[in-house]
């Protein structure tokens, strides 16, 4: 059963906007990607013990998303220090937001926060270049959604905002 | 709003490596790395599930090797397919799993040359670009079907969620049966 905060952010509603750390002394805002369409992963936790994990998987397919122009973003309530351990050791080859202080504040805002776990949920959304949601998709915590929902939501975009200029 | 369930994208097909009968009630398609340790658990499931459904079952193999987590997943996917070229496809992919630890390139020669392969026609095809295209369609084809792992489980198309373990794969394909 899935008990977030709040509703999910869906389809058509504008991005809230947020500046989080992507390293420890650098940070990250929604706006610095406007123009591009933008994948935003929140997961529960970096160290997933799963082979092949969700992000390590998004990490694989990042060509496919680029040929979108998309970027790829994961967030977690993980600290800056811990995700720059777990992308390098898993060859991460995009940013990984750290969702710290406060606490989940932007996995709330897009309504993906889970008040009994004290992480995010598990929550796909595809924003366009405006900076509009145009999909988005919590999945069941324990299993990892794929990339196929993502891929679809971005052909789905109209084609003027998928074409690589 | 909800993703689609994952369905198999393209279905089994003449492209396909395939163990069993075409008549088989079940098919199971698993998207899987010769270097991740978790395929390598399930390749022995997987020898047991032949075992205990006979003809029953089908097994497809596609490749999915996680390239970055895996350093030696892409030439070991690409040593599989260079034997496909000689018909040695399932008994070269029998061969990394049972040696997992050792998939260096010197280690896939010792492999083809163990399985009487014409060496310069597999050295060469292990970098000709049907290979290597063969495998990235694979893996669009997983990226495709909702593939989120390795290894991923199809039976008869639709993406198995389960875990690895015999009693629960069989009581699921016998479920599809």
């Amino acid at each position: 059963m899935t008990i977030s905060t709040g509703m999910t952010l869906g389809a058509g509603t504008p991005a809230p906007d947020f500046k989080l750390r992507s390293t420890p002394d650098q940070f990250v805002s929604l706006s610095d990607f406007r123009g591009s369409p933008v994948i935003l992963a929140f997961y529960p936790a970096d160290w997933s013990p799963v082979c092949g994990d969700q992000m390590a998987l998004y990490n694989e397919i990042i060509p496919e998303f680029h040929r979108f122009n998309a970027a790829l973003i994961g967030i977690s309530v993980d600290g800056s220090w811990c995700h720059a351990a777990f992308a390098r050791d898993r060859k991460l080859h995009f940013p990984l937001l750290a969702d710290f202080e406060p606490k989940g504040g932007v996995a709330r805002t897009y309504g993906v926060y889970r008040e009994q776990d004290g992480t995010a949920e598990r929550a796909l959304f595809v924003i366009d270049r405006e900076a509009t949601i145009r999909w988005s998709y919590v999945s069941p915590l324990g299993v990892n959604p794929g990339a196929d929902g993502i891929l679809k939501a971005l052909e789905a975009l109209p084609a003027s905002q998928s074409v690589t200029k | 709003m909800k993703a689609a369930t994952a369905k198999l994208t393209p279905p089994v097909g003449e492209r396909d490596h395939v163990q069993g009968s075409e008549r088989a009630l079940v098919t199971l398609v698993e998207y899987g790395d010769y270097e991740c340790p978790y395929c390598g658990e399930a390749y022995v499931v997987v020898k047991a599930l032949q075992r205990h459904f006979k003809d029953k079952l089908r097994l497809v193999f596609r490749n999915f090797p996680l390239s970055e987590a895996h350093p030696h997943a892409a030439h070991a996917a690409q040593a599989a397919e260079a034997a496909a070229v000689q018909d040695k496809f399932w008994a070269m992919h029998d061969q990394l799993y049972e040696n997992q630890q050792a998939l260096e390139d010197e280690d896939l020669a010792q492999y083809a040359a163990a399985l009487s392969l014409n060496i310069p026609l597999f050295n060469r095809q292990m970098t000709d670009h049907h290979v290597t295209a063969r495998i990235r369609e694979d893996f669009l084809s997983g990226v495709r079907s909702g593939v989120n792992g390795t290894p991923t489980f199809f039976i008869n198309g639709v993406r198995y969620d389960g875990s690895y373990n015999l009693a629960e794969m069989i009581a699921a394909i016998d479920e599809s049966a």
